[in-house]
């Protein structure tokens, strides 16, 4: 009689999924998000003076925030967690600019490339954070102005199935946060 | 006079907390078995009757034949359709090269309410196997037509069937940087999809609680990953480990009372902890300065196995769930092993290895420690999850760079994809009976 009280189980949790009603489907805000580009530079090139269309605005924000943030990434090699000496003076410079700004702080975001399993890249997201924690700490900013979070490889830069995507994928974020601070 | 069973389905009218996704799924089948055993599944109702309600006899067809165990007759070759064994020539569907038959009777007994009879012979001893009744209003027959399925697997190949079972799975829609992550549960075809939750920060690694009443995840929705315990029926929730730092890979003792999990020291070093969930009390089970996660429970509570890389890549290890635990290293062959799942009966264990460049899912045998088999041909195929019956697992594969699901019989011989008509879907887990 188990199996029957099993089945009416199953049966109540299906029936409860099968009866809901169907909700409204949500906008698919990041299809037309991501076809955002492409217009904005049709309507660039095509408008000789913009008028402050939200194309354009966005296109040159964005364009702004790139330029930002090369400054603030620090790309690692596959299964790698040290910080290449390309990449020294984004730390030496990161590292100076908190400890001058002692109510500045940073929060290090480790990433990884897709490849392997998930949770397990969590771990080695985790370690590259450390990698830069460490690397800041030594050039002078404290403990207190560091924190680090893990995404994996769960928030790609660049989606795509190959190395082009995944060098830019395999990665450090350094995120200044207002000394209000955020969450 | 044979046993008849009723089993009366429940309905539910309340108002329902889930809403209904829009991805499903198309199944492939990509390998099949050579030996799969001949059956005929008679239509229960007229065209009329089925084409009003539901096909219930199309969907058990569906479901043996997608099992991989089973060959189906198609419908035009069939040259009678008896609804019961009164009407059945057994003969003609013999010669017809039939080893079993399926009929039976879907009726109408009023506007919210069937009832389907139904029997299976065994063509070649005339035998009667299964006589059964299930009554169910019109929301139940899809799982009505699953339970149906569930007994002529289990009466046939001994096994019990697991086709009206749920799983769960991350899917994600849109693209970097604007994309939307679900949680949802979804008949084991992949069917009837609810989202469970939904953020624009990561979802990760569902879990099934032991009753299959909650679900246990990681969510980014503060920035910051945290654990929490979602009750599937009532949709509240709870977080349930928000430690500075990591907070992942939720694992449900087999009690149902304690997750173990993957939590990291201020220095960043990743350790599996047990939570007991009635007391919050944390107990630290590794202590290495390797990344020790994905941890997976043993049956009687007292093993948990989980991935390290401490020998330099990541291997699979075992250690006591009691702290103070020395732990043993599994697997040897490769340089990646990773993220173990135990088989229901614990003989096996299925787990993501590293060939060629590729990432593929293997099993071993735990009891004779045999080499492992790698069960699957993908270049990306992560995140195995065993059916409750051991016969099947589910996994992530890749298809022309999106994400799907995928099924292989825990023998390698069968394998099938759903594939889902929108966004990327990861990270699924086969809950229980």
């Amino acid at each position: 009689m188990k199996k029957v009280a099993s089945m009416t189980l199953l049966l109540a949790a299906a029936v409860l999924l099968a009866g809901c009603p169907k909700k409204p489907s949500v906008p698919e805000s990041a299809n037309s998000r991501s076809q955002v580009p492409a217009s904005a530079s049709t309507l660039g090139s095509g408008a000789a003076s913009t008028t402050g269309s939200p194309y354009g605005d966005s296109s040159s924000m964005s364009a702004a925030d790139a330029a930002a943030h090369a400054h603030n990434v620090i790309y690692f090699d596959f299964d790698k967690s040290e910080i290449k000496p390309e990449f020294a003076e984004v730390v030496t410079a990161a590292a100076k600019n908190l400890a001058s700004h002692t109510a500045l702080k940073v929060k290090l975001e480790g990433h990884t490339d897709e490849r392997g399993t998930r949770e397990y890249n969590i771990g080695l997201g985790e370690r590259r954070a450390q990698a830069v924690r460490r690397a800041l700490l030594l050039q002078g900013a404290a403990e207190g102005q560091i924190t680090t979070v893990s995404f994996g490889s769960e928030r790609p830069a660049v989606e795509g199935d190959n190395e082009a995507a995944w060098s830019q994928n395999r990665r450090v974020e350094l995120n200044y946060q207002s000394a209000a601070g955020q969450p | 006079m044979n046993k008849v069973l009723q089993i009366l389905l429940l309905c539910f009218l309340t108002v329902l907390f889930v809403p209904r996704a829009d991805a499903e799924f198309v199944v492939e089948i990509t390998r099949g078995q050579a030996e799969a055993i001949p059956l005929a599944v008679v239509p229960f109702s007229t065209p009329e009757v089925a084409q009003a309600s539901f096909d219930v006899a199309q969907l058990v067809d569906d479901d043996l034949a997608r099992s991989g165990r089973f060959k189906t007759m198609g419908r035009k070759d069939m040259i009678d359709q008896p609804h019961n064994g009164a009407a059945l020539v057994i003969d003609d569907w013999r010669r017809l090269g039939n080893d079993y038959v399926l009929v039976g009777q879907m009726t109408p007994d009023n506007a919210d309410r069937y009832t389907i009879n139904f029997e299976l012979y065994n063509v070649l001893n005339r035998q009667r196997l299964i006589g059964y009744q299930i009554s169910t209003n019109r929301a139940g027959l899809r799982l009505a037509a699953h339970q149906v399925a569930d007994m002529v697997f289990e009466k046939i190949i001994g096994v019990r069937g697991a086709f009206s079972t749920h799983i769960a799975y991350v899917s994600v829609l849109g693209h970097v940087p604007n994309r939307i992550y679900r949680l949802i549960v979804a008949d084991a075809d992949g069917e009837n999809p609810h989202v469970i939750m939904e953020s624009k920060e990561p979802l990760m690694s569902p879990a099934w609680s032991p009753d299959g009443q909650s679900l246990a995840y990681v969510s980014f929705e503060q920035r910051v990953p945290s654990i929490y315990v979602q009750v599937l029926k009532t949709g509240e929730r709870r977080r349930v480990s928000a430690h500075a730092g990591v907070n992942q890979a939720p694992a449900w003792s087999p009690d149902g009372k304690k997750l173990a999990l993957t939590l990291s020291t201020r220095d960043g070093n990743l350790d599996i902890y047990v939570l007991d969930l009635a007391t919050d009390a944390l107990s630290r089970i590794t202590d290495d300065p390797a990344i020790d996660t994905e941890p997976q429970w043993s049956k009687d509570g007292q093993t948990l196995y989980f991935t390290s890389d401490r020998a330099g890549g990541p291997q699979i290890y075992r250690i006591s769930a009691a702290p103070g635990g020395r732990p043993t290293r599994l697997t040897f062959d490769g340089a990646y092993n990773a993220r173990a799942r135990l088989s229901p009966d614990e003989s096996q264990l299925a787990f993501v290895t590293q060939e060629a460049g590729a990432y593929r899912i293997a099993t071993m045998d735990l009891r004779a420690r045999s080499g492992m088999q790698v069960l699957t041909k993908g270049h990306f195929d992560v995140s195995p999850s065993y059916a409750p019956n051991g016969a099947v697992l589910i996994y992530a594969s890749r298809d022309r760079d999106r994400g799907v699901l995928a099924m292989v019989s825990a023998d390698g011989r069968v394998q099938q994809r759903l594939v889902s008509s929108e966004g990327e879907v990861q990270e699924p887990a086969w809950g229980p009976f």
